[in-house]
């Protein structure tokens, strides 16, 4: 290879990956934002000058009863919705990955419409559903919506993970004698927990950040984005920033702690095949 | 006959709770939407198929103005995500998953107060254009909010990691050795990338599409915060008939022509490639 052709790529390289950093630097943007002006003294109604710092807002943060209820709706929420979703989405995950089995078809269809449907069809037919019934909108209808897009994201993951999955493992667990759910137990879920962690993380993240289906599915009830949504037009609090700062931060770490463990547990396996 | 049934019984719980509150609400959506009447009065079904034709009529504006903005945020998402996605893939070396996260941030801050910064950040005497104007480099009179450019900005940012993604995975499942062949086989960068590297990410951009277009076209959530009135969307228009003025007829009637029109679009497109590749390329 020549040399000139050689600097070429070098520069090519250095383009694309400045360019990387830019585009990243625009998506922190607006968090950086929400983060600094959770800090910002100010006085009035809208929180748009920068004023001078203080940590007056992280604590008189629970000052606005209605957002503190919000909040707590969004996580207790996204708490239920997940360990129903992991579970059922778990079992659909595997399903999916280890039978062959009539319907399967349908089922793979149903999964992707889900993925693929706008989330305002989902939000306006669930809303009808719930009309024609007669079944009044609140907390609950929130979380029967929240299930129904949460499982197939759990499906989905679980079902990737299976694709690493030996099934000769879980036949040596028969041969030598375990019972099914002993195997399932020893053999199956400790190989598909990677895909149900993330699963479960993305469907907490899902949840507890959903605006379009859960406004139209939550009556009365405010959630931490509707009560966010309603005061964009009257002036949003610093405490919205200071709670979306705490949130982000929980979730960084979150992930950051799963990625920890997932690379320790893959060294221990690594060093008990060696 | 257990190990026959035993998918079955897994799948029945989710798979019951997918249908009810999945699949049948669609159906519930139809129904609504061929009732009249009002609150007051009750709603009855009538089979009102005018209400379809009525939307169309009233509201064609901003049903065309969805598909434009959805197709113009894809296309801007396809042309920022690529060259990222390349780069990560081929050049990211151990820090791939690093960039990765980094791409995925925002969605560690609600959709709604990401939307909001942006308004605070555009606002037109915020802290970029009030400051550019102090120094003249702007006219006093130029603003960003209310204007297409906003809201395709703010839709273009929000969908963005869902463009990268898929694309990301694509690129990364190419088999290395191939680029070594078509370099063996003397064919230029340019070449190896045409006919190699680019046919074969295109499941990821097929995939990303869907996952862009179909929300963006969708929203309303930007088209509030960051629009006026020009730059309505077909969303905002359901949202407050279904919410505000409770008819819900003509909201579910809506709803269910941009439902039509949108899934019509995917399941032409997943037909031509498979749903799998793109249930696949969206899990990451």
């Amino acid at each position: 290879m020549s040399l000139d052709k050689l600097d070429h790529r070098n520069e090519k390289g250095w383009a694309l990956k400045a360019y990387t950093w830019v585009v990243i630097a625009w998506l922190s943007l607006p968090i950086l934002v929400m983060i600094l002006f959770g800090f910002n003294n100010t006085t009035g109604r809208f929180n748009f000058v920068w004023q001078g710092w203080t940590l007056q807002w992280y604590r008189d943060l629970f000052a606005i009863p209605d957002l503190t209820t919000a909040l707590e709706n969004s996580i207790t929420i996204a708490v239920i919705v997940t360990i129903v979703s992991a579970v059922l989405g778990t079992m659909i995950g595997y399903a999916m990955g280890k039978y062959r089995f009539r319907g399967r078809a349908m089922l793979d269809l149903m999964l992707f419409a889900n993925v693929a449907a706008p989330e305002i069809a989902m939000g306006t037919g669930l809303l009808s559903l719930f009309l024609t019934l007669g079944i009044s909108r609140g907390y609950w209808t929130v979380v029967i919506a929240h299930i129904m897009f949460d499982i197939v994201y759990v499906a989905i993951t679980v079902r990737a993970r299976m694709s690493a999955y030996d099934r000769s493992l879980e036949e040596a667990a028969n041969d030598l004698g375990a019972s099914s759910f002993t195997t399932f137990r020893l053999v199956t879920l400790p190989i598909l927990m990677p895909g149900v962690v993330a699963g479960a993380l993305l469907a907490f993240a899902l949840s507890i950040d959903d605006f379009i289906i859960t406004e139209f599915n939550a009556g009365t009830m405010q959630t931490f984005p509707l009560w966010v949504y309603g005061s964009s037009r009257v002036g949003t609090p610093p405490q919205v920033n200071v709670m979306g700062t705490l949130v982000f931060a929980f979730g960084v770490v979150l992930v950051i702690a799963n990625t920890l463990w997932l690379r320790r547990s893959r060294k221990r396996q690594a060093v008990r095949a060696a | 006959m257990r190990k026959k049934l035993a998918p079955y019984w897994l799948i029945l719980p989710g798979g019951l709770w997918l249908v009810v509150f999945f699949v049948v609400p669609m159906i519930a959506m139809v129904n609504v939407s061929l009732q009249t009447g009002s609150l007051e009065t009750g709603f009855q079904q009538t089979f009102a198929w005018h209400n379809y034709v009525d939307m169309i009529t009233n509201y064609h504006t901003q049903l065309v103005r969805s598909l434009v903005y959805g197709l113009a945020t894809t296309v801007i998402t396809i042309g920022l995500a690529y060259p990222m996605a390349y780069w990560i893939a081929f050049k990211g070396g151990r820090h791939k998953s690093s960039y990765l996260f980094l791409i995925l941030l925002p969605f560690f801050v609600t959709f709604v107060i990401r939307t909001i910064s942006w308004q605070f950040l555009l606002a037109d005497n915020g802290i970029v254009l009030g400051n550019l104007k102090d120094w003249g480099l702007l006219p006093e009179s130029f603003h960003v909010l209310a204007t297409p450019y906003a809201v395709v900005g703010g839709l273009v940012y929000n969908f963005l990691p869902f463009m990268v993604l898929p694309i990301y995975v694509a690129l990364e499942r190419i088999d290395r050795t191939l680029l070594e062949a078509a370099h063996d086989l003397f064919a230029s960068r340019r070449e190896a990338f045409t006919k190699v590297v680019l046919p074969l990410s295109l499941p990821g951009v097929f995939a990303g599409v869907i996952l862009t277009f179909v929300p963006a076209a969708a929203d309303y959530v930007n088209a509030q915060i960051l629009g006026g009135t020009g730059q309505v969307m077909i969303g905002n228009i359901i949202e407050t008939l279904y919410l505000t003025n409770s008819d819900y007829p003509d909201a579910s009637a809506l709803s269910s022509i941009l439902l039509a029109a949108l899934l019509l679009g995917i399941f032409v497109y997943a037909k031509a490639l498979g749903t799998r590749d793109v249930l696949d390329a969206s899990a990451g």
